[in-house]
């Protein structure tokens, strides 16, 4: 149960795009068609799902303090956090390489659908703040996989429906400066108000 | 004005601030502002904009860190091999963001830990990545910096000016959190009924005030209209 609760708080209560408003490039930038908004959720979902738990124990056996413990007890009294920016980064980096790699390999076809949207999920900041908020919920490492699985997840809820909107809004009388990029960013806005409407819930 | 004298790189080649150059600084002020019309950098700017010392202090982090990594960047572009080329990049704002960030720690402890994630997320802040990839990897870093420092200074005016509105109406004060705090809104339009719009104080105005702008600035300024 504890479980199915965390991904429903981070997919809904939690979301990264309506609630933090994280990852909004690439979901302002990539939103105009549903197939290309599928493509690009799916490969969050997936990044996420993988990123998440290596980092977290990248966190908890080689830069929490006295996490190097287990090299040499010399090393029990070492700190170093402050390096977790670059290291992340570096982490999900590499990542998103080795899948471009991998599903190049195994499948080529999911690999020419998804086209340049892989590259472009190692600057995605939900990826990043995926892994940041995890550590400030201080989640255990089951939890911190559902968490990211569940994030993921939010920020494929969220640019399909933009993206199904926007096809819609494209045969609508909207005034010529607001066509495009300014009436998304007022339905995000709108869209971000209905989600406040789940903040209270207590999972 | 003949008393400037002209350092010895500026006589065989072109000047430092030619028109050129000049350009690249003033274009993302309205034209290509990476806010507005390049859509890059809005996760920070919808989050930290609720006052306007926070914006102030972002701005001042991003103008940083985009000028010096596309400084780095584009003095070490011929050597990048191609396939490893973003992780590099990620290597260069990472370093860069925690010395940023330590530095923040150091001298502005309290607006450091309002900032907290959101100084770590300048690292994916796509403003910074998108100006590598898009300007500093193909040219010089001289124009490179100017570009950097252009951008971030069009990013900051966008910060800044979302954060006053939002300040003001949310709060009703300016500057809260400094010494040089404010009160905008003076105590008797509150007795005759007003009150702070609770709305404003969310990063979802952030979102609505930017669309707003985009409206604004694609009306005033009409060859950015969306034809499509």
């Amino acid at each position: 149960m504890e479980y199915i609760n965390i991904f429903i708080k981070a997919a809904f209560v939690e979301n990264m795009v309506l609630a933090y408003f994280l990852g909004m490039c690439s979901y302002l930038a990539v939103s105009k068609t549903v197939k290309t908004a599928l493509g690009l959720g799916a490969a969050v979902i997936f990044v996420l799902a993988i990123t998440a738990p290596i980092n977290w124990l990248v966190f908890n056996y080689l830069l929490k303090e006295g996490a190097l413990g287990w090299v040499h007890p010399s090393f029990a009294t070492m700190d170093l956090s402050f390096l977790g920016l670059i290291v992340y980064i570096a982490v999900i980096a590499s990542i998103v390489q080795i899948v471009e790699m991998v599903i190049e390999k195994f499948s080529p076809t999911l690999y020419i659908s998804l086209g340049i949207f892989l590259p472009l999920i190692t600057v995605n900041c939900a990826i990043l703040g995926g892994s940041l908020f995890m550590f400030t919920k201080e989640y255990a490492f089951v939890q911190s996989t559902v968490f990211g699985i569940g994030a993921g997840f939010g920020f494929f809820l969220a640019i399909v429906a933009l993206a199904s909107i926007r096809e819609k809004i494209r045969y609508s009388k909207v005034p010529a400066p607001l066509r495009g990029l300014g009436i998304a960013f007022l339905i995000t806005g709108l869209m971000g108000i209905a989600f406040m409407s789940l903040v209270g819930i207590k999972l | 004005m003949s008393t400037e004298t002209a350092s010895p790189a500026q006589v065989n080649s072109e000047p430092l601030f030619s028109k050129k150059n000049r350009r690249l600084i003033t274009d993302p002020f309205n034209d290509s502002n990476p806010i507005t019309v390049q859509v890059l950098g809005i996760c920070s700017a919808l989050a930290i904009t609720s006052t306007v010392a926070n914006s102030f202090v972002m701005g001042l982090c991003v103008i940083m860190v985009t000028a010096f990594s596309n400084l780095t960047i584009s003095s070490i572009r011929t050597i990048i091999p191609s396939r490893i080329r973003m992780i590099v990049q990620l290597v260069v704002i990472a370093t860069l963001v925690t010395i940023v960030s330590e530095m923040l720690k150091a001298f502005a402890y309290d607006i450091s830990k309002q900032l907290s994630v959101f100084v770590g997320l300048i690292i994916t802040n796509c403003i910074i990545m998108g100006r590598l990839e898009a300007f500093a990897m193909g040219n010089k870093p001289w124009p490179s910096l100017l570009d950097g420092i252009g951008n971030g200074i069009g990013y900051a005016i966008i910060l800044l000016a979302v954060a006053f509105i939002r300040e003001i109406f949310g709060t009703g004060k300016l500057l809260s959190g400094t010494p040089l705090e404010f009160t905008v809104i003076p105590q008797f339009i509150y007795d005759m009924g007003y009150s702070d719009n609770g709305l404003m104080v969310l990063p979802i105005s952030a979102i609505i005030l930017i669309g707003l702008f985009i409206w604004v600035h694609r009306a005033w300024n009409s060859k950015l209209v969306d034809i499509s």
